[in-house]
């Protein structure tokens, strides 16, 4: 297949799933802020948020102070920032449109209508009567672009670079929310036994939680309280939880045998690698020598993932 | 001006009477609001009668339920320029109009043959003028007509191609109008060998009116078009140079804010095969290959959807981004085969336009089947003074002009434009052909008010590999103003589906 073709599908997916994180992570922020506290910790989760995507210092320039209001207008309908939801779908569809006889119809018309939808909405100021109900709206699209992709296409190369896409950019993207999310509750993060900071605890984790549909999961696989090891066990390690970095990164080894060729060998290696360090890593270890800078480490590693399948496939040196 | 049109007969004296509304108005009402004498044509008879029991609020649903549709579908066309207000970029639909052109079997049969027999002359045509010049030598077309068009390539003179076809997809601009005898006639307007466009609307709207309506199709015999990709990749495929039996063949488009990327997309799609932009092509050792995945791959057949100068920057406009360079070398290498042709230009230029049934007598030793509109070359004197004298009547065209700029219409025209148009025709004659206003035909067509006539031209799409097909009938354009003749998609011109009955 041609390696732009290629390109485009890979870019498509991944601004799917991106536009999907930052649903997710808005959508808790919101929840959240409905909860009794204080300005000062809403501020936290907002800022948090602005965070994970490194837009602070260009949300400052344009909006100043960050309000619950501004954020959301910020990172859903702003054209200008390149990390909002319009963004984002804008990026996936026009990816889709220059690749779409290679798409299924069915496809095509999910991503075009996902486009249409999205922008009536945002005009017709269904987004602001309730801002829960579209950001559930997004999360649904993106699952349908997935399971309609894995329902109608040839099980070839141009599906399996969608899904790389994806993983790709699900693997980086929980790893930045863990990151901000453990950042933030550093000071207090072995807890003091205090009833207040339980309580305020609880909050915190079950948000991070559910931002990743895990909640329930959490219950399930630990019949616990929510403990904070946990949580950064379940999203990080836990190979059956399927927004976890181990998750992902599975994905991310099996498309690229998929896809794989020759020069794509040191490619798979590097990831074959870092899955392999998930796979037998263990969640005291990591916590040990200090969850952030882990993190750090698996998002550059993540990084380089992606900068080696452009190189290898989708921008090939002419011959 | 008389009327004619392609559903009603009207007969020369209620015509005249006849009243610019006569035919507006709801769907209901419209057989009451037709003059004495006029009747519905046989070929359209069931049409008439089953659109007449339609209701205006269920055409109206259906006129909805179409262009939700083209949306979702995403057939639109780009627009360069401003954003739409609904933040769709610059996509816009090309207006779908519900009621068919339709076209009697036997009428088509004829126009099929007429069809054939030009884009056989005009690709032998081609050949000789970029080989031995025959036409030239017998006098029949002034040397100096071809030899100094801006169009003719010299980087083509004795370049073989595959099969002598240089203009494999054809597009043949068709009105219908009175002859001398009163009688509809069909007549060849203009020639595209370049890259016609629009086959993808032809398609597009067939499969809507089945979708829309269809009972229609259980009630009548239309022949089908839905094969129209399988004869294009026949055609490319047949037109390899090489003596691969599995010739690679692509699509090559400008990209995806080209106006036609819709098409590309679909035809690429439809046949199968890869959509490259230029910068996924390259070239080694005089071989074309795509850059894929699993590394290079070799290139056959290009059908490219981007015009002549663009194609190679190493032999034509050297700041083009949108060919690849090396292409023409292997092009005249043998290697690879470009559909159409590099060169055809010079046979559908409106200069040549006047020639062309000399060529199909020249080459062929026929009588041309379809007649062109009359035309005077204003290098002729005679033509010149007959035009000078005239032209309050006459359409005056630039020969290199398009889309309607460099045009004067006669009975449009205020006296003063005439006398300005005068002036530069007579400074430069051998710029300007000149034609008769033509009563085209109209087809009733649906506007703000009701149902109304409006004037339609048919674009049918003529493939020649090893030898020449096509699908029956074609693309229809609609002018949606009132008395308007500019069916072009850039001016507010819409499609209609064009059935060819057998009845």
């Amino acid at each position: 297949m041609l390696s732009r073709t290629a390109d485009h599908l890979y870019w498509m997916n991944r601004y799917t799933e991106r536009a999907e994180n930052t649903a997710r992570m808005l959508n808790v922020n919101y929840e959240t802020s409905l909860l009794p506290q204080s300005a000062a910790v809403a501020q936290v989760g907002w800022q948090g948020l602005l965070s994970i995507s490194e837009l602070l210092p260009s949300y400052t320039a344009l909006y100043g102070e960050v309000t619950a209001k501004g954020v959301m207008e910020f990172m859903v309908r702003d054209e200008d920032n390149p990390s909002s939801i319009i963004s984002c779908l804008r990026a996936a569809r026009e990816n889709a449109r220059a690749v779409r006889g290679t798409l299924t119809t069915e496809v095509w018309e999910t991503q075009n209508q996902t486009w249409l939808e999205v922008n009536r909405m945002l005009k017709s100021g269904e987004f602001e009567r309730d801002p829960g109900q579209f950001f559930e709206w997004v999360k649904f699209r993106s699952h349908l672009s997935r399971g309609v992709a894995v329902g109608t296409m040839l099980m070839d190369e141009s599906l399996h670079f969608m899904r790389l896409g994806t993983f790709l950019e699900r693997a980086d993207n929980t790893a930045r929310l863990v990151d901000v999310k453990f950042h933030a509750a550093q000071r207090d993060f072995f807890g003091n036994g205090k009833q207040k900071d339980q309580e305020y605890d609880f909050y915190h984790w079950s948000a991070i939680l559910r931002s990743v549909s895990g909640f329930e999961i959490y219950r399930k696989v630990y019949r616990d309280v929510i403990r904070p090891e946990r949580v950064a066990e379940l999203l990080i390690l836990r190979p059956d939880m399927p927004r976890s970095l181990h998750a992902s990164m599975n994905e991310v080894v099996s498309n690229l045998h998929l896809v794989g060729s020759d020069s794509g060998s040191e490619t798979l290696r590097h990831a074959g690698k870092l899955r392999a360090e998930l796979q037998y890593g263990r969640i005291d270890e990591i916590l040990a020598t200090g969850l952030h800078a882990f993190l750090t480490q698996f998002l550059d590693r993540v990084n380089d993932i992606g900068s080696r399948i452009s190189q290898d496939f989708l921008m090939p040196e002419v011959a | 001006m008389q009327k004619f049109d392609e559903m009603y007969t009207t007969p020369a004296a209620a015509g005249q009477s006849q009243s610019q509304g006569g035919r507006q108005g709801p769907s209901q009402s419209q057989s009451q609001g037709l003059s004495p004498g006029t009747e519905v044509r046989e070929h359209y008879r069931t049409y008439g009668q089953w659109l007449a029991r339609q209701s205006a609020e269920l055409m109206k649903a259906r006129r909805e339920e179409a262009e939700m549709i083209f949306r979702r579908v995403g057939i639109t066309f780009a627009v360069y320029g401003a954003k739409d207000e609904d933040g769709a970029g610059t996509e816009r639909l090309i207006p779908f109009d519900l009621i068919p052109r339709i076209i009697p079997a036997r009428e088509w049969a004829g126009m099929e043959k007429g069809l054939i027999q030009r884009v056989n002359a005009l690709n032998r045509f081609i050949h000789d003028v970029y080989h031995e010049q025959e036409i030239l030598k017998a006098g029949v077309i002034p040397a100096e007509q071809i030899l100094n068009n801006a169009q003719y390539r010299p980087e083509m003179k004795g370049v073989d191609v595959p099969n002598q076809v240089y203009s494999h997809i054809s597009g043949i601009d068709i009105v219908r109008a009175p002859n001398a005898k009163g009688e509809g006639e069909y007549y060849v307007l203009e020639d595209n060998l370049r890259v016609p466009s629009g086959v993808s609307y032809m398609l597009e709207d067939r499969k809507m009116m089945m979708r829309l309506f269809p009972e229609l199709f259980s009630a009548h015999r239309v022949a089908p078009v839905a094969h129209y990709p399988d004869l294009l990749l026949e055609t490319l495929r047949a037109s390899s140079p090489g003596t691969s039996a599995e010739p690679t063949v692509v699509v090559l488009t400008p990209g995806m804010y080209n106006s036609a990327y819709f098409e590309h997309a679909f035809l690429a799609q439809q046949m199968g095969v890869e959509l490259v932009e230029g910068q996924d092509l390259f070239v080694k050792d005089n071989f074309v290959y795509m850059r894929t995945t699993r590394g290079p791959r070799r290139v056959d057949v290009i059908y490219r959807r981007v015009d002549d100068d663009f194609l190679d920057p190493k032999v034509f406009r050297p700041t083009s981004t949108l060919g690849c360079p090396g292409l023409m070398d292997a092009y005249r290498a043998g290697h690879v085969a470009i559909c159409n042709a590099v060169g055809t230009g010079v046979a559908d230029d409106k200069s040549i336009y006047p020639y062309v049934p000399k060529m199909i007598e020249f080459y062929l030793g026929e009588k041309p089947i379809l007649n062109n509109v009359p035309t005077y070359m204003c290098r002729n004197s005679e033509d010149l003074k007959y035009v000078m004298a005239n032209l309050k009547d006459l359409v005056v065209k630039e020969v290199h002009g398009a889309g309607g700029y460099g045009m004067l219409v006669g009975p449009a025209a205020t006296k003063a434009e005439i006398e300005d148009f005068g002036k530069a025709v007579l400074a430069n004659p051998s710029n300007y052909i000149a034609q008769p206003t033509l009563s085209l035909s109209t087809c009733p067509t649906y506007v703000e008010q009701g149902i109304a006539p409006r004037h339609i031209d048919l674009r049918p799409f003529v493939l020649t590999g090893k030898e020449v097909q096509m699908v029956p009938g074609g693309l229809t354009r609609v002018a949606l103003k009132e008395g308007s003749l500019v069916v072009n998609s850039s001016q507010g011109g819409g499609t209609k589906d064009t059935w060819i009955l057998e009845i």
